[in-house]
């Protein structure tokens, strides 16, 4: 293998690697809160890829206003899967939520075959993300740059709000104890809402730059995606930002780089994936960077 | 007394079938008239009908199609082929689009001892060590070994590629069979990419491709899937062609790939209106299509359900019986029968060895090329 392909490799890794990322990033926020391990996340991340879907390929609206409209749609959805499936459960037990999580996933996978049919449909990817340039041998679109860009600079956005603000201190506090944040005044329902909304705002950026990145939207598109992330989440320490992107874009480079190394095993790379997780899970159950939890899902 | 009324009911209706039966000739149709499938069963159906309308008497007596649904359904399929040996008494059936589905029909066919000739089910098994089943299109293996013989006698490719979905059984059959006949030609395959159906990145496979510079890749893909890797390959900057099979055959094919897709070869069945040099059997049919159905286009799935029904007339008459096992001996020396898809002579696994055709996107519509006599 010569640079220019090892930098091309390193290009698509660093792509795909920082979408896992920002999906990752949802499941994080919500376990480091909640203890719970969301799994509609994977499918409200294809909702926002169908909205923006729908706004600007079937509406013909502009594509800032499907950007608005897929972003606000899929919060809208985030909030009221929490509302409906989780709120209700917060002090059942851990076990109910996860069940009721699997539930809500299995839902929104079935009826969105039902309502928006089970065939692939296209997305029209705008030229000027799409004009091909070669860098020093290496092709880029400028989408490829930008996809890392946006997803960095969310997560630094992310990452200040958490610990600048006063809302990221109120979740901060919740993380550590609920009841007591409580007593404190804070308004924890709100503040748990408001975690949803961030993740599923990111799903929504991720689902429309993996739109755009690989131009077809299907009900199912949201399944694999979702459980790379959940693995990027565990492999960064789940309940930590900057571990879920870290975790993402290793899971990007594990599979990109295995096809690149070993290209006699290319049909084992989501086993690779996979493998990963298990091994992480006995060598390092906290994750890259996971704080130690007395109880586990 | 409602038990007796039944009885003699029942004597009534078999004994007006059995009285049917001997100055008619019951052919039996099951295929996918309803459910996902219902596009390309209707298609066949069509075809059969018309070339009944076409030769409408055998050995002096009138032909009679019965038809039934099988609901794109394998236990349909199974119930479908019982009812027409059963209820209707059919001495062959045609059927059905879909191997799965020809398989679940062929067991049944197979136990009743009536022979079953199948419109397009490429899969081998069809008819692999079955006594009853026959098909009138080509197999998987002749369909990669055209895909190889046309890449390397026609284009002049030497170098190939393939990139190939290992959790499909049709993509890595044809895949093989490409690269058999591809090797034994001469041909080199120079990288033997993988992935799993399903799988929406396809950057590390293509770059590695294409550091190997291939003249062709073979991309033995379904449509959905094969329309979003021609577009990653091109941004990529792949500049060598790509090809596939009939999986590929599919109008949203293009609406899913848009430019990407110019360019693209894929093999399919030896029929399209527009193919030149056309045998006369195929232009009587193409000319009798446009007066039955003047709103339609002719198409593939039809050829081989006119085929069907030429094939088991020829059968007939070769045999100069409509008893089942007559019909399945005669079925079964079928030689240089001119069929629509072209010249029909069923080998020991009763398959046909046909032309496979060559079909090319350009422009965003679909060009019949020509056609390719495969070699193993």
């Amino acid at each position: 293998m010569n640079l220019n392909m090892f930098m091309q490799h390193f290009i698509n890794a660093l792509g795909l690697g920082s979408l896992y990322g920002l999906i990752a990033i949802g499941y994080t926020m919500v376990y480091g809160i909640l203890r719970l391990i969301n799994f509609a996340h994977g499918d409200i991340f294809m909702l926002g890829a169908y909205f923006v879907f729908f706004s600007t390929i079937q509406y013909k609206l502009p594509w800032l206003a499907g950007l608005v409209i897929a972003i606000a749609g899929a919060t809208f959805c985030g909030l009221l899967v929490d509302r409906i499936a989780y709120r209700p459960l917060r002090d059942a037990p851990r076990i109910s939520a996860l069940i009721s999580a699997i539930g809500v996933s299995f839902f929104i996978e079935n009826f969105s075959i039902v309502v928006f049919s089970g065939m692939p449909r296209p997305v029209v990817q705008p030229p000027s993300l799409m004009a091909a340039f070669s860098a020093g041998g290496v092709r880029l679109v400028p989408l490829n740059l930008m996809v890392p860009a946006i997803s960095f600079v969310l997560v630094g956005a992310l990452l200040w709000m958490v610990h600048r603000t006063k809302q990221g201190l109120a979740m901060r506090s919740i993380s550590h104890d609920i009841e007591t944040t409580r007593l404190m005044g804070v308004p924890v329902d709100r503040t748990i809402a408001l975690t949803f909304a961030l993740g599923s705002s990111l799903a929504a950026v991720a689902g429309i730059m993996w739109a755009l990145r690989y131009p077809r939207v299907e009900p199912l598109m949201g399944v694999m995606p979702g459980f790379k992330a959940f693995i990027a989440a565990v492999f960064g320490g789940i309940g930590s930002i900057p571990g879920a992107m870290l975790g993402g874009l290793s899971l990007g480079f594990v599979e990109i780089m295995s096809v690149a190394f070993f290209p006699r095993a290319s049909g084992y790379r989501d086993a690779f994936a996979f493998i990963l997780l298990i091994v992480i899970l006995l060598v390092k159950p906290t994750g890259l960077m996971g704080e130690k939890l007395e109880e586990k899902i | 007394m409602r038990k007796l009324f039944l009885a003699v009911l029942i004597c009534l209706v078999t004994a007006a079938s059995a009285c049917a039966a001997d100055d008619v000739v019951r052919i039996g149709f099951y295929n996918c008239l309803t459910g996902q499938n219902a596009f390309g069963g209707q298609l066949e159906l069509e075809g059969v009908q018309l070339a009944m309308t076409e030769f409408p008497e055998i050995l002096g007596k009138k032909v009679e199609l019965v038809v039934v649904d099988n609901k794109s359904d394998k236990v349909e399929s199974a119930n479908a082929v019982t009812r027409l040996i059963e209820n209707d008494k059919v001495c062959a059936i045609i059927g059905s689009y879909g191997s799965s589905l020809s398989i679940a029909g062929g067991e049944v066919a197979e136990t009743a001892k009536v022979p079953m000739l199948t419109t397009s089910s490429t899969n081998p098994l069809v008819t692999q060590g079955k006594k009853y089943s026959f098909r009138a299109c080509f197999i998987d293996p002749q369909q990669g070994a055209g895909a190889a013989t046309y890449a390397y006698r026609t284009l002049g490719y030497k170098k190939a590629a393939l990139l190939v979905d290992v959790a499909n059984d049709y993509s890595v059959g044809l895949a093989t069979f490409f690269k058999n006949s591809f090797t034994k030609l001469g041909g080199e395959i120079v990288s033997d990419m993988r992935y799993q159906s399903g799988d929406q990145d396809f950057t590390a496979q293509l770059t590695e491709i294409i550091s190997k510079g291939p003249d062709v890749v073979l991309l033995p893909a379904y449509f959905a899937e094969g329309a979003v890797i021609l577009k990653q390959a091109r941004e990529l900057g792949a500049t060598f062609r790509f090809m596939g099979g009939d999986a590929m055959d599919n109008p949203e094919m293009v609406t899913l790939g848009g430019d990407a897709i110019d360019g693209f070869i894929y093999t399919g069945f030896a029929y399209a209106p527009d193919m030149p040099n056309m045998n006369p059997v195929a232009a009587k049919f193409t000319e009798n299509w446009k007066k039955a159905y003047p709103n339609k286009d002719t198409n593939a799935n039809a050829a081989l359900g006119y085929d069907c029904y030429i094939m088991i007339m020829d059968a007939i008459q070769r045999a100069g019986s409509a008893e089942p096992e007559k019909i399945r001996d005669a079925l079964e020396a079928t030689k240089d029968l001119p069929t629509v898809t072209g010249i029909t002579t069923l080998d020991a696994d009763h398959n046909p060895q046909k032309d496979i055709g060559i079909l090319e996107i350009k422009g965003g519509k679909k060009t019949f090329v020509g056609t390719v006599v495969p070699e193993i």
